[in-house]
């Protein structure tokens, strides 16, 4: 199982820098999404797969009957898919705003906060 | 008691927050949030004091035992840069009384800036490295908020950049604590000094540090790393690119020196003899950098740059002379940078502009600014007797100690260039006569925004002059700090008791 996820977590961050290398903000956003996503897969995976096991107590219990899954890789996956999908929404909005502002969301014509000096136009 | 003494500085920016929201429609919400920038004074001052009077004060969270729950952790470090927050809370919030318009406080400025200052007074004081997360999170967040705050196109075009490179360190890092909890099964930091050593795959230990290293690293404005932040911090406020200059840079750097001197110590050869080349780097970058800006604010940005490497050179040199100089450097940078600026948005104020072809003759029209302005300036460059010149002096001594003499070269050199920098805005903006022929004055700025806009700028630069004049305590806590960094049994002892000391 370990392996298994460890090629998907492989695939997406592969995935993930192809989107994040492209010059749309909204691509790279999808690309940074994706490796938000492997990263959350690399803390579960680093946290021990045991399948099928509960992470929970039955009621009444002191202590475990039978084999039982750590509870705290998923409680950290699932603070860090909170946070992230916050930072993600803002990202978008962000986005939106600046295409509707600027008008393109192509990175290499949003020069606004850094103009290209002049003269340097003639390397390009 | 003491976790009351620990959690304070932190719930009373979050209090605030909420206040200084629900109260965003009228004048009261801007004193609520000066009201609590002065409590969170006075709360980081009391826990200095008792962590100057007890050593290293730890705090479990909702009383669960360490490593179960979360320990706030304040040793002389946290302490020094929790007091330094609150000081450039405070001086920039009244700044912003001058400076931000109603406008952008009816947005909730005053609730995001107090948000954010809670995000790095938690990264100072957690004592769990997921919980380190988290309060980067609620410091970027906020942060993402203030730089767009506005919504001018410059400021969209500062934030998409700003805000993609910091997302993508805080998945390094966020990767980087699935597997160190992986290897080790622990998120206490005090728990994970004693558990990394054990760890069998040492190598293994160095890749996830790299992973560490290169998420903060990015936050920390670091060598090939650093290009979000020039993009970014001259199109916010001033208020806002004054504090994000002062502090946000300064928790990346905290960031690594807390985990490359409490955990990541067992390859100090490779990780920290990289760290000494990223500095070198930086400092020579950030400067060279500046000299071809022609901004006012975009020159300060890469002086910011420029400065951080001196920080991590004290970090890299790993001795205590090294350490000391890193720290007093950080206390030292977070005043004189954001005192600048500060000044800078006086000036534009004044001048009409930040663009320095455009500007011009404001010494003649304010000199006292003129001289506001020569002293964190100097300070920057290193000039005696200010607080600069013993910031520098120790970490340059530290690195000719181990006899890195090419390193020293760069940082003295690269002093040198500061002062060639600032010398040019000070002929740029001060001394040449304005290009349009008009003559700037403070008398055209109103009244009622000149007032609270100078009160920080002046108390700013009477503490670097006492740090200067009078820098013999300040080394003294520094000492203090460094000795806690390079021997974390303290940190340890203090965290999981005395019994778990190594």
């Amino acid at each position: 199982m370990e392996a298994v996820l460890s090629l998907l977590i492989g695939l997406l961050v592969a995935v993930s820098v192809y989107l994040m290398l492209a010059r749309n903000f909204l691509r790279f956003l999808f690309g940074l999404i994706l490796l938000s996503n492997a990263a959350n897969l690399v803390i579960f995976t680093a946290g021990r797969l045991t399948e099928g096991a509960p992470a929970l107590l039955r009621y009444g219990e002191d202590a475990p009957a039978t084999e039982i899954a750590n509870a705290l890789p998923q409680a950290l996956v699932l603070t860090a898919i909170v946070i992230g999908f916050g930072l993600f929404a803002f990202a978008l909005v962000l986005a939106l705003q600046a295409y509707r502002q600027i008008g393109t969301l192509d990175t290499d014509q949003m020069r606004l906060a850094e103009p290209r000096q002049p003269g340097a136009e003639a390397d390009k | 008691m003491t976790s009351w003494f620990l959690a304070a500085p932190l719930v009373i920016p979050f209090v605030t927050a909420v206040a200084a929201f629900l109260l965003r429609n009228s004048e009261t919400g801007r004193w609520v949030s000066v009201a609590g920038s002065a409590a969170m004074l006075v709360a980081s001052l009391l826990l200095m004091a008792e962590v100057l009077d007890k050593g290293v004060l730890a705090g479990q969270m909702g009383n669960w035992p360490a490593p179960f729950g979360i320990t706030l952790v304040a040793d002389t470090l946290s302490a020094v840069m929790v007091v330094i927050t609150a000081i450039t809370s405070l001086a920039v919030v009244i700044y912003g009384m001058g400076e931000v318009p109603v406008r952008l406080e009816r947005l909730g400025y005053h609730a995001l800036y107090n948000a954010m200052i809670a995000g790095v007074t938690g990264a100072f004081l957690t004592g769990d490295i997921f919980n380190l997360y988290v309060w980067f999170e609620v410091m970027l967040i906020s942060s993402f908020g203030l730089l767009v705050l506005g919504g001018t196109k410059e400021q969209l075009d500062a934030g998409v950049k700003y805000v993609a490179l910091n997302l993508v360190s805080t998945l390094a890092f966020l990767a980087g604590i699935g597997m160190l909890y992986g290897m080790t099964g622990s998120l206490n930091m005090a728990e994970l000094a004693l558990t990394v050593p054990q760890v069998e795959n040492q190598a293994l230990v160095t890749v996830v540090a790299m992973l560490f290293m290169v998420g903060f690293g990015v936050k920390a404005a670091v060598f090939p790393l650093f290009f979000w932040l020039p993009a970014a911090y001259h199109t916010p406020r001033f208020s806002v690119s004054a504090v994000f200059a002062g502090l946000l840079t300064k928790v990346g750097v905290y960031a690594l020196m807390r985990v490359f001197t409490l955990i990541f110590v067992g390859d100090v050869s490779f990780t920290h003899e990289i760290l000494l080349w990223v500095a070198a780097a930086t400092m020579v970058t950030g400067v060279l950098g500046a000299a071809a800006q022609t901004d006012f604010r975009k020159i300060l940005s890469f002086h910011i740059i420029s400065q951080i490497g001196y920080m991590v050179l004290g970090l890299a040199l790993y001795t205590t002379t090294g350490l000391v100089g890193g720290v007093f450097y950080l206390v030292h940078h977070i005043i004189v940078k954001a005192n600048l600026f500060l000044i800078a948005g006086i000036a534009q104020k004044a001048a009409g502009g930040n663009e320095l072809s455009r500007i011009g003759g404001l010494y003649k029209a304010a000199p006292f600014l003129g001289l506001l302005f020569l002293i964190p300036a100097f300070s920057l460059a290193g000039f005696p007797p200010l607080s600069g010149f013993w910031a520098k002096f120790v970490v340059v001594k530290a690195t000719l100690e181990l006899g890195h003499w090419f390193v020293a070269f760069l940082a003295l050199a690269v002093g040198l260039l500061t002062i060639f920098s600032m010398t040019k805005i000070w002929a740029a903006a001060f001394w040449k006569p304005h290009p349009d022929g008009i003559e700037p004055s403070l008398s055209r700025v109103d009244r009622g925004e000149l007032v609270p806009m100078m009160i920080p700028v002046v108390g700013l630069a009477v503490l670097t002059m006492i740090i200067g004049l009078h820098p013999e305590p300040f080394v003294q806590i520094a000492e203090t700090a460094a000795d806690q960094l390079l021997d974390p049994t303290a940190y340890i002892t203090a965290v999981l008791g005395e019994e778990a000391a190594p």
